[in-house]
């Protein structure tokens, strides 16, 4: 749980952003932990699929972690969120494991949704994950769905919705955030903004300059931050977050960011230059910023960074193994979960 | 406990099903256009929000797509929305989410979640609402695995159905033909179902069977009557449910009278009958066949808004009088 | 080249027939038009001659099965011709489709052909499965759905006219209790088995079919017989005797024959056969006469009664019934008629309804005569009287027309001296 009152004294006196003046060093060093928890969960689905262990596609979120984490910071267990596409992030910052994710991407029983989902539909709903979305904005209106069931059920609980920048000129997008404003719902929209849907830039697909500018059309706050900053993120979502828990209706915050890879595994990176995606790994790495930020508030040490970095690798060699040798659902088993006369 | 039977409307039915949903399953709300104090557009949910307030008889923005995705969320999250299409027809501006994401949710997670949403859909031509406003697309649904599709006939089916609906774990689609709305019948006062996959006979025979559904299970009935007099005694199979189909009720009555016609609505191209036609020939019924299966649906054209050429879109009784003759006498 | 010996047609609605008796042994010889197998029709027996000289060999139907209409039987070889080289292969006018009674060594092959054969055949799938059941061959049958298809009433109607052992044939839909059904009620020992023959199975089909299909309708009248029996008695005593015998001896049977003949001519809209497209009329009243004889019935025809004279129907229907219970009238002497007579007078029945057995249109059911009182100018007075019943197929003659035509039969019987114009 987020807490004010455990500041870093140090971080304190320099005035430091809201991240390092509300949460714990331990807190933050699980942050940065599950940063590279989230990078190398991709780089090893990457290499996974490269050698043909995986098949399909997926979508890989490097260079977005902070966004996942920060956004995810202020959320309690209870809380649910509903993902896209890109999705694994979203779904470790919610809480999932990833030797059970690296199993649904191997088509395994032990995987999340037992191998009928795979990348694209990774969900952990006991963590309050209700679901990656293969549908650009299809998960929007169903998380307002959930936040209508928050306040009929007045659980006091808050829904984040993960969608990116493509999904803004859906007509779900519209017509999500127009009900969630009207009834005043327990939810914040949160779009990662990477700069392409698909290959198509925002400055080429969007008419206003930044997402966050259509939060005017539906009454509701519109936040832009970097995407990169963790702390950055984090406050804007904690900000949107009590204003949803207190009733006073949805946020929508636009993280500007970047996504290290091809939109799938089949770009070609045609639509950007080398340039460009050099300069966001080389200057802008959110895993960069934090491990710089928690070094100059003396969070953590270079020994502490080696001893998260080695603890990370092992549980994704781990993960990796537990996917390998769960086993495969059966044929005979084809037309299970279609309904529920059928588990 | 006695029930009383009294008759109702088709629309009384449904809403008196809704009332006691409502009244008896806090985690029940409908939503839709014009459902509150307008009453609905066909006057199905009528005084409700007054009865149970707007809170739980939502009114919302013409955003079927959203508003769609909306229940199908909150049905994933612990509630029982009742949507509401004000048209059949709207459907087509939600089909991601019907389609991609209520059908398919407790699929794709493995059965972690269920989507315990029913939608209903007014349907069917006859209004002179012309061609966007009078389809029939439950054909379109029923080709989705994870929906489970049903079309009630009559005033007894209509709460009984929406009522097992309530019980159910998945999607549930309940066409509704809008000529049945004033339709009155026997309805039993307070909770009982009518089970989904389930078909009726509503007519028993030795001749020939037809399978119907909706409103064309009464034109069916009315076309067995008239042909009674010609010693032509036809069986009608009320469907029910189209996904999913009561494969055993329809099988057992083709192999008894060794001829089937089946009659909807919906276009006939690539509909119903040729599921129920495929199906029989693919059954040990195929043996028991002594004439082929014939289909009488809807015209391949768009329902038109002239009355004579709307009638002429759709099977009507004397369509059916015909068929049946035809089918019956070896003249196909 | 063998030359084949076929089951020959000799019978309108014959679909096969049943060789009783071989007369020649496979491998004896045979000349041409010696009778080398005796066959039993639905009506008749008769005995078939061969169609060439030579040694009888390759019998392949054997006595007491059941061989369809043009099927080989057996072939005659030509001296030095070897039979086990030839047949069945060698000979070309076997239809190999065609052979059910075939040895086991060939009905192999002929299960192929017909496979094969029934799958160009236009028939719905329960047509299709009923033939199946039934052993039927589809190409045999004519189909009467839309583009000939064959259905299932092509195939009960198929199953029906086939004469074939009791053990395959299709149980037919409501059927009546089963075989096994009807033993269960009796005590084993108490009753015995006697096999159908073709009479009875034809009998029974025939009967099952008219009486489902023909809507008969009844008109009875009494007839005083006293003036025919005076005349009968007149014309007995005067019959001239040749060779130490009467000429003719006539029964009142005879005289009710040329009566109804009469009266079938005098009403000639009665004397007629029900088609589906027409009414045919017939110039003459053929009168079929129901003989009893071992194991069934059998109704011989007079033709053109209505122009014979009494001795003549007499002496025609002496031999024809002599020739009935010996089995040995031809089918041309059975077959078709405009009429019928059915008579049980003679056991003491009052009287009785008959079946009409079509292509007839009517029969005459004949009671006994009896004495009995009568009103007679308003006095009781004794007269002998028979009660007759007309059936009538009511598609062909009408209430009315049926009653007219017994008015006019009891009008020769009472006044019988008509008969003799």
């Amino acid at each position: 749980m987020p807490t004010a009152t455990a500041k870093n004294p140090a971080a304190q006196a320099a005035n430091a952003p809201f991240a390092f003046s509300t949460y714990t060093p331990e807190q933050l060093r699980d942050v940065l932990r599950k940063m590279y928890l989230i990078r190398k969960f991709e780089e090893g689905a990457e290499e996974c699929y490269t050698r043909g262990l995986i098949h399909g596609t997926m979508h890989l979120s490097i260079g977005q972690e902070a966004s996942a984490l920060g956004i995810c910071m202020p959320l309690t267990v209870e809380d649910q969120i509903t993902s896209t596409h890109r999705g694994h992030g979203h779904c470790i910052a919610k809480g999932a494991r990833v030797d059970r994710m690296f199993a649904e991407f191997f088509g395994k029983t032990t995987g999340y949704c037992k191998g009928r989902g795979g990348s694209m539909h990774i969900a952990d709903v006991t963590m309050g994950n209700l679901g990656a979305n293969g549908i650009v904005a299809g998960g929007i209106p169903i998380a307002v769905g959930a936040a209508l069931s928050a306040k009929m059920q007045k659980n006091g609980k808050v829904v984040i919705c993960f969608f990116g920048d493509g999904a803004n000129n859906e007509g779900a997008f519209h017509e999500a955030l127009n009900m969630a404003s009207i009834w005043k719902l327990p939810v914040v929209f949160v779009c990662e903004n990477n700069g392409y849907g698909m290959s198509t830039s925002t400055a080429r697909s969007t008419a206003v300059a930044n997402i966050a500018d259509r939060a005017a059309g539906y009454s509701m706050p519109g936040i832009i931050v970097n995407g990169n900053d963790f702390s950055a993120v984090a406050e804007a979502s904690s900000t949107a977050v009590d204003r949803a828990r207190r009733g006073e209706g949805p946020s929508l915050i636009e993280c500007k960011t970047y996504r290290h890879r091809g939109h799938s595994k089949s770009d070609r990176n045609r639509y950007r230059t080398k340039e460009e995606i050099e300069e966001w790994k080389a200057m802008r790495d959110p895993i960069n910023l934090f491990e710089a930020e928690l070094l100059q508030f003396g969070m953590i040490d270079e020994t502490g960074i080696a001893a998260l970095r080695t603890s990370v690798e092992a549980e994704i060699a781990t993960g990796i193994e537990f996917a390998q040798s769960s086993p495969a659902p059966s044929t005979s088993e084809v037309l299970n979960f279609v309904y529920t006369e059928r588990q | 406990m006695d029930m009383k039977v009294r008759e109702l409307s088709y629309s009384q039915a449904i809403q008196e099903a809704m009332a006691i949903a409502l009244e008896s399953d806090p985690r029940v709300f409908l939503m839709g256009e014009d459902i509150g104090v307008y009453g609905g557009a066909f006057q199905v949910t009528g005084d409700l929000v007054e009865r149970f307030g707007a809170d739980r008889v939502i009114d919302m923005p013409i955003s079927e797509l959203g508003g769609a995705g909306v229940a199908v969320g909150a049905a994933m999250t612990g509630m029982r929305p009742i949507f509401e299409f004000q048209f059949s027809d709207f459907a087509t501006l939600a089909m991601e989410q019907i389609v991609n994401q209520a059908a398919k949710m407790r699929f794709m997670l493995g059965g972690e979640v269920s989507v315990p949403v029913i939608m209903r859909f007014p349907a069917g031509s006859g209004t002179g609402a012309a061609a966007q406003h009078s389809q029939s697309l439950e054909a379109w649904l029923g080709h989705v695995p994870g929906l489970k599709v049903i079309q009630p006939a009559t005033p007894h089916d209509a709460k009984g159905m929406l009522l097992a609906a309530l019980q159910e774990h998945d999607p549930v689609m309940i066409f509704e033909h809008k000529l049945l709305y004033k339709m009155k019948g026997p309805v039993p006062e307070g909770h009982y179902t009518v089970p989904i996959g389930k078909a009726a006979i509503v007519r028993e025979g030795k001749h020939a069977t037809v399978v119907a559904t909706s409103i064309m299970v009464h034109k069916a009935t009315e076309a067995a009557q008239a042909l009674q007099a010609e010693g032509i005694d036809v069986e009608v199979i009320d469907l029910r449910t189209i996904r999913p189909i009561d494969r055993e009720t329809i099988i057992a009555s083709v192999k008894k009278t060794s001829r089937l016609l089946c009659v909807y609505e919906a276009v006939k191209t690539l509909g119903i009958g040729a599921e129920i036609s495929a199906m029989i020939a693919e059954s040990e019924a195929f043996d028991y066949l002594d004439a082929p299966i014939m289909r009488l649906g809807g015209a391949d054209s768009p329902i038109p808004y002239n009355p004579q050429l709307e009638k002429a879109a759709v099977p009507q009784v004397p369509d059916i009088i015909d068929g049946l003759r035809k089918l019956v006498q070896g003249k196909i | 080249m063998p030359t084949e010996i076929i089951l020959p047609k000799v019978d309108m609605d014959m679909a096969s027939g049943r060789i009783s008796r071989w007369l020649v042994a496979e491998g004896a010889m045979v000349k041409k038009g010696d009778p080398v197998f005796e066959m039993e029709t639905d009506k008749a027996a008769m005995e078939v001659e061969a169609p060439a000289s030579g040694i009888l060999g390759n019998v392949v139907a054997k006595e007491g099965m059941d061989v369809r209409v043009g099927e080989p039987v057996a072939w005659i070889f030509a001296e030095g011709e070897n039979p086990s080289v030839i047949v069945p292969q060698g000979a070309p006018a076997v239809t190999v489709a065609a052979l059910p009674v075939a040895t086991s060594n060939i009905s192999a092959a002929s299960l192929t052909v017909t496979a094969a054969s029934s799958g160009s055949v236009r028939a719905t799938p329960l047509a299709r499965r009923m033939a199946r059941d039934a052993g039927l061959e589809l190409a045999s049958i004519a189909g009467r759905g839309p583009y000939g298809r064959i259905v299932s009433a092509d195939i009960e109607k198929a199953a029906a006219l086939r004469i074939v052992p009791a053990a395959i044939v299709p149980a037919p839909k409501a059927a009546p209790p089963s075989d096994a059904g009807v033993l269960k009620l009796f005590e084993p020992g108490y009753y015995s088995v006697v096999p159908h023959d073709t009479m009875r199975r034809t009998i029974a089909r025939r009967l099952v079919e008219a009486k489902s299909t023909v809507p008969h309708f009844y008109v009875s009248a009494d007839c005083r017989l006293d003036s025919l029996l005076k005349l009968r008695a007149e014309l007995n005593e005067a019959a001239p005797i040749m060779s130490g015998a009467p000429v003719y001896k006539l029964s009142i049977n005879d005289m009710v024959i040329k009566a109804w003949a009469l009266a079938l001519r005098q009403v000639p809209a009665a004397n007629v056969s029900w088609t589906e497209n027409a009414m045919l009329v017939h110039v003459h009243a053929d009168i079929g006469v129901a003989v009893s004889v071992p194991g069934g019935l059998i109704t011989p025809i007079i033709r053109a009664a209505e122009s014979k004279s009494l001795s003549a129907i007499s002496n025609e229907i002496k031999d024809l019934a002599a020739r009935a219970k010996a089995r040995k009238l031809k089918p041309d002497e059975y077959n078709g008629g405009s009429s019928a007579i059915s008579n049980l007078g003679m056991f003491g029945v009052k009287e009785f309804a008959a079946i009409i057995n079509p292509p007839h249109a009517t029969i005459l059911a004949v009671g006994g005569g009896e004495l009995r009182p009568v009103v007679s100018n308003g006095t009781i007075v004794p007269a002998t009287v028979m009660t007759v019943t007309l059936s009538t197929d009511h598609r062909a003659v009408d209430g009315a027309l049926g009653a007219e035509v017994l008015g006019a039969f009891r009008a020769y019987i009472e006044k019988p001296l008509g008969m003799l114009i």
